[in-house]
């Protein structure tokens, strides 16, 4: 009689369904502590404004950027001057990694990114010392903004380079428009607010706050809700949808009309 | 080496093809005097499923049971319909939706499809059976009565005779067409003309240029260098939806701010309709009518992302690619004594592509 309650407990220990358990509260544990981890160190403040952070940003400046921005940032026959271009132009270019470039080439590409974030926003408050420019949106300028007009917006202004799904396309010479899948809200806004390369400026006269934080929550749904017609197959419209059909589709009718017409061995 | 073989000439057919063929039988049939003897069939292979009892068991097995799992796939169907409903504009739900009702139709239909070539291929019993293919031209009497029949029917109807209601039949046979003309003719414009519809735009002297889509009038200061602005003008917005799309669809712009020495004009009146290094162009290409918007600021090419078009927008947007014929009409502007940009007229030519009258 004592002893069935204990067979009983040990059983309930071995089952399967407790190893599956355990295994999906330690994963969800260690999921939630990184998520929290990374937003602590996302929202790290840097103040942009204090002595001791332009004057590291200056040193990286000058061991970084200098070869082609100039000692004092002036520009030169290599790199425009970025006297004036705020600091929002520098957390876009350099935390996408865009910056410093590798080489020469139509567009400079995003790349992994090559300073920490403290390095970046000091890189950005010595270049936002140096003129008045856009400084950083902060997270209240990215939250709350209405997804269906963003995306009235967004085919007005960004559809016709970036895809109506963000899914990015082909320029002249060379260059194109990124996909935005992967980009975060606040490079997003930056881009808007900048214009980097050979994308248009929106300033906040063309394009209000409120918005650029339409647009932003619209790209946020975008990356949020799956395409309800099935595979996007990138979302590139003709061009991947007619490779796909040509070669797979045609592939399987010319590959039954064999079978059908083959003798039976 | 062909010839063309007379009925008469039967000895030259059975040289060639070594067959039955008889010299009524052949027509104006083309038969080469070099041509490769026939083959004849190949010899009969048997399938296992001939040879093995086995084996026919099992393919009829699989051929019953793939009617079955049709079967399974059409109750699948009703219960995907069922079980995963389209509900609250959730787009998750009309993903599934659509993909297992997709995936169960596409079952059954396509299990119905195998299981009869399956059945037809390795059940059904295989022999080889040749038909012989007959001439195409009917014999003298089939011919003969055929001209009879003709003649007859021609005779009992008075089709010959009676004029007046062939005539008449003839008549109402091309009259019949016509309305579509005029049921055609009411699909286009009918109280204006519709050459000058397309010649002319919802611009004219003095409206604002506002932006595209809240209708917010837009002044000089608004824009810095290298902004883009996608632009409708002012009081489009008043109009009822239907004629509102109608007149954007010709009258869209963009506005673009260059600095003023990188814009170089033929003109000084092609100059006089910016200002201050802003410029406005039709939005519609005058390749086939696309919407041309993909402006690169640092190049100012404009690209039309369907054929390719590129304009240049420091050269009063001329083309530098692809196949648009002309550059880009140009909306010339001022602005005005509170600041806000505004149309000087309308376009000075029709937007959009070519049409007979575009130059009268």
């Amino acid at each position: 009689m004592s002893q069935k309650p204990e067979t009983h407990r040990k059983r309930g220990r071995r089952s399967p369904v407790a190893i599956v358990l355990l295994v999906g509260i330690g994963l969800i544990t260690t999921g939630a502590a990184y998520a929290m981890a990374t937003t602590a160190t996302a929202s790290a403040e840097v103040d942009l404004m204090s002595p001791q952070v332009i004057d590291e940003g200056q040193k990286l400046f000058a061991a970084n950027c200098a070869t082609c921005h100039g000692q004092q940032a002036q520009g030169t026959d290599n790199g425009p001057s970025l006297i004036g271009v705020g600091a929002a132009a520098v957390d876009f270019q350099v935390g996408t990694g865009r910056m410093p470039m590798q080489g020469n080439g139509p567009q400079a590409p995003a790349k992994p990114v090559q300073f920490t974030d403290e390095q970046v926003k000091a890189l950005a408050a010595y270049v936002a010392s140096l003129g008045p420019g856009p400084s950083i949106p902060s997270q209240s300028d990215l939250t709350g903004g209405d997804a269906a007009n963003g995306g009235e917006l967004f085919r007005i202004n960004c559809a016709m380079c970036h895809n109506v799904a963000g899914a990015g396309g082909a320029l002249t010479e060379g260059k194109y428009a990124p996909e935005l899948k992967n980009t975060s809200a606040v490079h997003a806004y930056e881009a808007m607010l900048i214009g980097p390369q050979n994308m248009p400026v929106f300033n906040d006269l063309n394009l209000t706050p409120s918005e650029k934080k339409d647009i932003v929550a619209y790209l946020e749904y975008l990356k949020e809700n799956p395409s309800p017609g099935g595979l996007e197959l990138g979302s590139l419209g003709p061009v991947s949808e007619g490779l796909f059909i040509w070669i797979i589709g045609l592939g399987a009718i010319i590959g039954l009309t064999i079978w059908i017409t083959a003798k039976s061995n | 080496m062909a010839k063309i073989v007379k009925g008469s000439e039967k000895s030259d057919l059975v040289a060639t093809s070594g067959e039955r063929l008889t010299g009524k039988e052949l027509g104006t049939a083309v038969v080469t005097a070099d041509a490769f003897p026939n083959p004849g069939l190949p010899p009969h292979r048997q399938r296992v499923t001939d040879t093995n009892p086995r084996r026919l068991a099992r393919a009829a097995r699989i051929v019953a049971w793939l009617f079955y799992l049709s079967i399974a796939g059409s109750i699948f169907t009703i219960f995907a319909y069922m079980f995963f409903p389209i509900e609250g504009g959730d787009t998750t739900s009309i993903r599934l939706s659509t993909l297992y009702i997709g995936l169960g139709s596409a079952f059954a239909l396509l299990a119905i499809g195998i299981a009869a070539v399956h059945w037809g291929k390795a059940v059904m019993a295989d022999k080889e059976g040749v038909d012989e293919r007959h001439p195409v031209r009917g014999t003298d009497e089939t011919r003969a009565r055929a001209v009879e029949i003709f003649k007859e029917a021609d005779e009992e109807s008075g089709f010959s005779r009676r004029t007046l209601i062939r005539n008449g039949m003839i008549g109402a046979f091309i009259a019949f067409p016509l309305p579509a003309i005029a049921l055609f003719r009411g699909l286009a414009p009918m109280d204006e003309d519709p050459n000058n519809l397309m010649k002319h735009t919802f611009w004219k002297k003095g409206l604002r240029l506002t932006h595209d889509p809240t209708g917010v009038p837009i002044k000089a200061s608004d824009l810095t260098i290298g902004s883009s602005v996608h632009v409708i003008p002012e009081g489009l917005l008043d109009l009822p939806e239907a004629q509102m799309l109608d007149q954007k669809a010709k009258a869209a712009v963009l506005v673009v701010r260059l600095k003023p020495e990188d814009l170089h004009w033929t003109s000084e009146q092609r100059k006089s309709w910016s200002y201050d290094g802003i410029v406005a162009y039709s939005k519609i290409c005058t390749h086939v009518g696309c919407p041309v918007a993909l402006y690169e600021q640092q190049t100012h090419h404009l690209l039309c992302p369907c054929h390719q078009s590129q304009f240049d927008i420091s050269n009063e947007c001329a083309v530098i690619f692809g196949p648009a014929a002309r550059p880009l009409p140009q909306l010339p502007i001022a602005v005005d004594a509170d600041g806000y940009l505004v149309a000087l007229s309308d376009f000075d030519q029709p937007v959009g592509p070519s049409f007979w009258e575009r130059e009268k």
